[in-house]
């Protein structure tokens, strides 16, 4: 049954409060989820004055201004900076992106800033994905086919199969769709989740993949595929305009069409 | 290692999006439904009864309450029939983008809020 509420040791309250330096120009405050395991401590929300006149303009770039200027203990994951990698998704100003692809101009007031929602803290900003990862791996995200490559050859496709895996190979994993889904929040064991919806979609859709029966027969579960209910909350949020509720249409309609 | 791993908030911090509110209300309205089936067909029982059982229900809906009630009922059943076309759509894969969805959203919205008025100007004439 649906947990509406935080558990009590999940709920958070106000924090501690950092100054901007002296002398800034341009500040806007970030507020920021925190929680620490090496203390008995409840999560709390810290505020960072941060002078956006000396920082640049992605909430990315202010996380890393707070990390190396105000608080080095503040944790987050993060690469590439160019959302390519995935790695800084959380929720900012109460919806899923990738932070480095997030303009701080285009949040109004405080700049709120939590992890991917409905998901198990391992410090701050850095949530535990083991079970979305599990979950990946068990829809085999490799092709499958019956005979080798010609020799020296690459397996060919027609441009029209090509462009059926545009909008597919493009995810970066980073997972603001499942946690964009209530019903993946109620269901993360069973459910699937529409990031590694779109990525068995993503073989499924493949001319070269010889498996995809078996693909479709492991999907057909009232539990792993039929948990969506085609909110598209995971296509709303999507940092790379990507349709995962679009890819899991495209399966159930292959099941019931086979 | 430190205590049990917190669960990230979800519903206290995510902006209600128009996507999730539809479905929300879709689900809220399908409840409306199965409860206002029951005073239908308390209605029709009535009927069944005679004259004076049927009198009885009847006064009860035609009473500012009772017609509240079948205010709301028909609210849900205009609201969950066509959002449910919006659905039958979406299930052979047509109107899934996101712009798309906006706009057959805010175009059940708008039917709803039309044929609830017609409705009930037709009734209270």
């Amino acid at each position: 049954m649906a947990e509406f509420t935080l558990p009590a040791h999940s709920k958070f309250t106000a924090g501690h409060s950092y100054k901007a330096s002296e002398g800034a120009s341009d500040v806007r405050v970030f507020q920021i989820y925190r929680w620490s395991p090496d203390d008995d401590e409840n999560p709390r929300l810290d505020s960072f004055e941060v002078d956006l006149d000396d920082c640049g303009p992605m909430v990315l770039d202010a996380l890393i201004k707070i990390k190396s200027e105000q608080d080095s203990t503040l944790t987050f994951r993060r690469s590439c900076r160019e959302g390519i990698c995935g790695s800084c998704s959380m929720n900012i100003d109460g919806t899923n992106t990738l932070a480095c692809l997030k303009s701080i101009k285009d949040v109004e007031g405080d700049v709120k800033i939590f992890p991917l929602p409905h998901m198990p803290v391992v410090k701050d900003l850095v949530p535990d994905l083991s079970n979305a990862y599990r979950q990946l791996a068990a829809i085999e995200p490799w092709l499958k086919a019956d005979e080798d490559a010609p020799e020296g050859e690459e397996r060919r496709q027609s441009p029209e199969q090509r462009e059926q895996l545009d909008g597919l190979w493009e995810c970066v994993l980073c997972f603001s769709c499942s946690t964009a889904c209530p019903s993946y929040w109620w269901n993360s064991e069973e459910y699937l989740g529409p990031a590694v919806l779109l990525q068995a979609y993503r073989w499924v859709a493949d001319s070269r993949d010889d498996k995809t029966d078996e693909r479709l027969d492991a999907l057909d579960d009232s539990f792993a595929l039929y948990r969506c209910h085609t909110i598209m909350n995971c296509a709303k949020t999507c940092p790379k305009g990507l349709n995962p509720g679009k890819a899991i249409a495209s399966i159930k309609s292959e099941i019931a069409s086979r | 290692m430190g205590r049990q791993r917190p669960l990230s908030p979800h519903l206290q911090v995510y902006r209600p999006q128009m996507t999730s509110v539809m479905s929300i209300m879709h689900r809220a309205a399908g409840i409306v439904l199965t409860t206002g089936t029951l005073v239908m067909t308390a209605w029709l029982v009535s009927l069944a009864m005679g004259a004076e059982r049927y009198g009885i229900v009847a006064a009860a809906l035609a009473h500012p309450l009772g017609q509240f009630v079948l205010f709301g009922y028909s609210v849900a059943l205009i609201y969950h029939a066509l959002n449910g076309i919006r659905h039958l759509g979406w299930d052979i894969g047509i109107g899934l983008t996101i712009p798309e969805v906006y706009r057959n959203g805010q175009l059940v919205l708008v039917l709803t809020a039309v044929l609830t008025v017609v409705l009930w100007t037709v009734v209270w004439m």
